[in-house]
């Protein structure tokens, strides 16, 4: 009888670290001896001294430890430390003794989805979950008031809660919440309490340190490629390297006596090779014959693709927003300025590559994975074994990046095939940096046109717009693409809040073989540097300043212009800079959020960009976690620009040619701006996120900076493919 | 079998000679601190120490390090869970709040004791020169603040 779930939560050894005061998390590394126990019938019992659960959310220890229980992944954004936080602020206990452990999926789908949502991304942990943790949270706190004061033969009434005790006013008499915590769990109030509002918060708003972070400076938190199991094998894979091409045939023999080797077994559109280390896999896989048909791509080349999508510039697009007729207000305008953009297909290149652990037998299946969709991985693991997916569990670990790139289940596919034909033996696939990169579901490449008219005064009075991006909706969600409109491609154009008095903004989609989906920022990545450098370029046709510019068509939009001015202050606008240096601007809302950046720029006489200096201005209308707001505005910068210096996937015979770091370059810390966050917040009702915001921005803030240095306007991407020189 | 000196304590392994010592330390020997990023010394993820220095782990053979002192992450301080016995880089990194995935920062933290082991009181410029290290999450900022705290913390022990 397997019993590889309680193996594992062994394994995921709680430790606490006192780091000034606070009790935090610590993952331990497995020890190679541990050994198999039976699995517990409900596998989430809480292995905290005297662990007693008040819901499915909290636990409570007999020492007031609260485990809190995080739906989402925490990926580098926090959530493991403000989902929690949310909970707490309700709670009223000791935030000093929270701890963070992740949410069962399984336990999810048995229990009529009782965490909600489970998938990580869209920015949306805060603001999709921020209501129902508070209540989480507040419910606990009630029932625990409940159990105290019926033990005291009070009314709940004349009893408060306060870090982790809970008090009766007027006797004064206390009773910690570990004492009363099994009582409670058996409490059933007479109606939920209502939640606080952002006035009455005592917790959030206030910075934090992150409960991941002891772990993640002493090597023990375990990310997905970390896990280790007994009798554990690694599997190293490979796929066809043209996209929808197929393996064809594979010589296992010649490689089957190599040290350590186990076996070949075949995955989709691939084959894995699983051995006793990782290295024993690769090695074998490198020199394994392979043949591959390559399919119907082999000969398509990015020259190919860049004319696909500039000739769709020349087509009638789908409408996706229109007021009065644009086309004939152009014709009368005083200027007309027109530009096309082009941007590339880009990797999400993670730091940690991707992986994941299965192990399948009779009775279950169990994955270790850091996704960002463990419900997703496990109804695929489900699906592709055809068992019940109440016998298939998901160990969400750490993940080493996530950016949208550990949703689409690719990994788990491969992970369970191999481990199925593995006799119940765990499998740790792994997949190296090449087959990363070149296998990645990639940014959309895409070509934007604009045309607009100004008027005698420099005032915009026609606005056409033509975006031809190829499709993540297509096949993420299908039914989701009305009338030839993929909504994530226009975020930025189709909505945009410019009052550009008659406009057009047109939309076409064009798919090509290559594998595309969600890159941090998604349709913001593209649209705002077309869209933030072509306000720029109007600017400059209008004769106006570039933030004054955007202030006279954004006159109705409070929020944007609370933004654009809180930046353009705080970065000085207009402030001298010696010749070689300029400021740029750009300003673009995504998921909710309004961001405005100001970037200083240095370019050299032979064209050498260095980004000094970027302000950030953001109205994510409420704030729980003070440092992930800047922590995230530096992060976003700092991914947004090494796309814009760098990025590009090229497509040669079919195949990405980019395999590694030295083809495919990334950002490093002497190029790092210094980057300031400045919060401008409209409060309310708003809640916007803060994950991928700060990203498209960047783009079009440093262009324009260059600009205006070099008079050269960039409208293809990345900056390494341009002479940049100026005299 | 080879012989392998790691944190102060020897090890047998059984791994070819070729192996680099990356795979050798996560694989034969479970320290799943140093981590794979690249396999080609681009990402500075695998740093270890050898004898003291610096040193991606990644296409260094298991053959060329048998008679080196190698520390890794687990064993650059003393007690690992006690933070008060931590290395001054850990407790600057922890009070800087730098980490963000963290799957970098292993090798980040290495790379930055050996710097400070050599050099007591960087500048900025020579953190720009020694720290190549990728960090996908753009923890850079905070990664330089950290090495300029920890560099007050080793002169206060």
């Amino acid at each position: 009888m397997s019993s590889t779930h309680e193996i594992s939560r062994r394994q995921f050894l709680i430790s606490t670290a006192a780091v000034g005061g606070a009790l935090v998390l610590g993952f331990h590394v497995p020890s190679r001896t541990a050994q198999a126990a039976n699995v517990a019938p409900q596998p989430w019992t809480p292995p905290v001294e005297g662990g007693q659960e008040v819901n499915a959310w909290l636990i409570i220890g007999s020492d007031d430890t609260v485990i809190i229980r995080v739906a989402q992944s925490e990926m580098g954004q926090g959530v493991f430390t403000s989902m929690p936080m949310l909970v707490a602020e309700e709670l009223e206990c000791d935030w000093k003794k929270v701890r963070a452990e992740y949410a069962s999926a399984n336990r999810s789908l048995r229990q009529n989805r009782v965490y909600q949502r489970m998938a990580t991304g869209g920015s949306r942990a805060v603001r999709a979950s921020r209501e129902y943790l508070q209540q989480a949270g507040a419910s606990a706190r009630a029932r625990l008031i409940a159990a105290a004061a019926q033990q005291w033969g009070v009314p709940a009434s004349e009893c408060k809660a306060e870090n982790g005790t809970v008090v009766h006013t007027a006797s004064g008499r206390k009773v910690n919440y570990g004492a009363v915590a099994a009582a409670a769990a058996g409490v059933k109030l007479d109606a939920e309490p209502a939640i606080k509002k952002p006035e009455q918060y005592t917790l959030l708003g206030k910075p934090q340190y992150r409960l991941d972070v002891p772990p993640k400076v002493n090597g023990t938190a375990t990310f997905g490629i970390d896990v280790r199991l007994p009798d554990m094998l690694y599997a190293s894979v490979m796929t066809c390297p043209v996209f929808g091409g197929k393996l064809k045939s594979h010589n296992f023999d010649a490689i089957k006596s190599m040290p350590g080797v186990k076996a070949a077994v075949e995955i989709p559109n691939g084959i894995a090779v699983v051995a006793d280390s990782f290295w024993r896999a690769k090695t074998a896989l490198e020199v394994m014959p392979i043949e591959w048909d390559l399919g119907a791509h082999a000969n398509v080349n990015s020259a190919d693709l860049q004319k696909l999508f500039r000739a769709g510039l020349d087509k009638e697009g789908v409408v996706a927003n229109e007021k009065g007729d644009a086309l004939t207000a152009l014709k009368s305008a005083a200027k007309v300025v027109e530009a096309d953009y082009e941007v590339p297909y880009l990797a999400h290149a993670t730091m940690e590559p991707m992986n994941c652990t299965a192990q399948v037998t009779p009775e279950r299946a169990d994955l270790w994975l850091g996704t960002q969709n463990p419900e997703g991985a496990l109804t695929a693991a489900a699906e592709l074994l055809g068992v019940a997916p109440d016998n298939v569990y998901v160990h969400t670990c750490f993940l080493g990046g996530g950016f949208g790139r550990r949703f689409y289940n690719d990994d788990v596919k491969q992970a369970v095939t191999i481990a199925k034909a593995m006799a119940g033996k765990p499998v740790n696939m792994i997949w190296t940096r090449e087959e990363d990169m070149r296998h990645d579901f990639y940014r959309p490449m895409a070509a934007i046109r604009f045309r607009a008219g100004l008027d005698a005064n420099g005032v915009p009075v026609a606005y056409l717009n033509r975006s031809v991006t190829h499709s993540i909706l297509s096949w993420v969600r299908p039914d989701a693409v009305k009338s030839g409109i993929d909504s994530s491609s226009v975020e930025g154009l189709a909505n945009t809040p410019y009052a550009f008095g008659q406009y057009r903004i047109e939309h076409l989609i064009q798919n090509t073989h290559v594998p595309v989906g969600f890159w941090r920022s998604v349709g913001g990545s593209q649209n705002a540097f077309a869209i933030e450098s072509f306000m720029d370029e109007l600017a400059h046709a209008a004769g106006k300043d570039p933030v004054e510019f955007r202030r006279m068509l954004l006159k109705d939009r409070a929020d944007w212009l609370l933004v654009l001015d809180t930046m353009a202050q705080k970065a000085n606008w207009g402030k001298p800079l010696p010749k070689g240096s300029a400021q740029g601007v750009a300003i673009f809302e995504s998921y909710g959020s309004v961001m405005g950046q100001i970037a200083e720029v240095s370019v050299s006489k032979k064209g050498e960009v260095r980004v000094e200096h970027v302000v950030c201005a953001v109205d994510c209308g409420h704030v729980v976690n003070p440092r992930t707001i800047e922590e995230q505005m530096e992060s976003g910068v700092a991914y947004g620009l090494t796309s814009l210096l760098y990025g590009q996937i090229s497509i040669e015979k079919g195949r990405v040619a980019e395999g590694n770091f030295d083809t495919y370059q990334m950002l490093r810390l002497n190029a790092m701006p210094e980057v300031e966050t400045h919060l401008a917040l409209s409060g309310g009702d708003k809640w916007g996120g803060i994950g991928e915001p700060s990203v498209p921005t960047i783009l079009p803030a440093v262009c324009n900076a260059i600009f205006r240095i070099t008079g050269k306007r960039i409208r293809s991407l990345p900056l390494s493919s341009h002479d940049l020189s100026w005299a | 079998m080879a012989t392998l000196r790691v944190n102060g304590k020897t090890y047998q392994v059984d791994a070819e000679p070729g192996t680099p010592l990356l795979w050798v330390l996560r694989d034969s020997l479970g320290l799943t601190g140093t981590k794979y990023g690249c396999g080609i010394a681009q990402c500075g993820a695998c740093t270890v120490h050898v004898d003291g220095r610096a040193t991606r782990s990644c296409v260094l053979p298991l053959s060329a390090v048998l008679n080196n002192d190698i520390t890794t992450i687990e064993g650059l301080s003393p007690d690992i869970e006690d933070p008060y016995m931590q290395h001054p880089v850990q407790r600057a990194w922890i009070e800087h709040d730098v980490p963000q995935c963290g799957y970098c920062q292993s090798g980040q933290i290495m790379a930055a004791a050996a710097l400070l082991a050599r050099n007591r009181n960087p500048s900025d410029n020579d953190i720009d020169r020694e720290m190549t290290n990728i960090c996908r999450c753009g923890t850079y900022r905070r990664i330089r603040m950290a090495i300029h705290r920890a560099a007050e913390l080793s002169k206060k022990a």
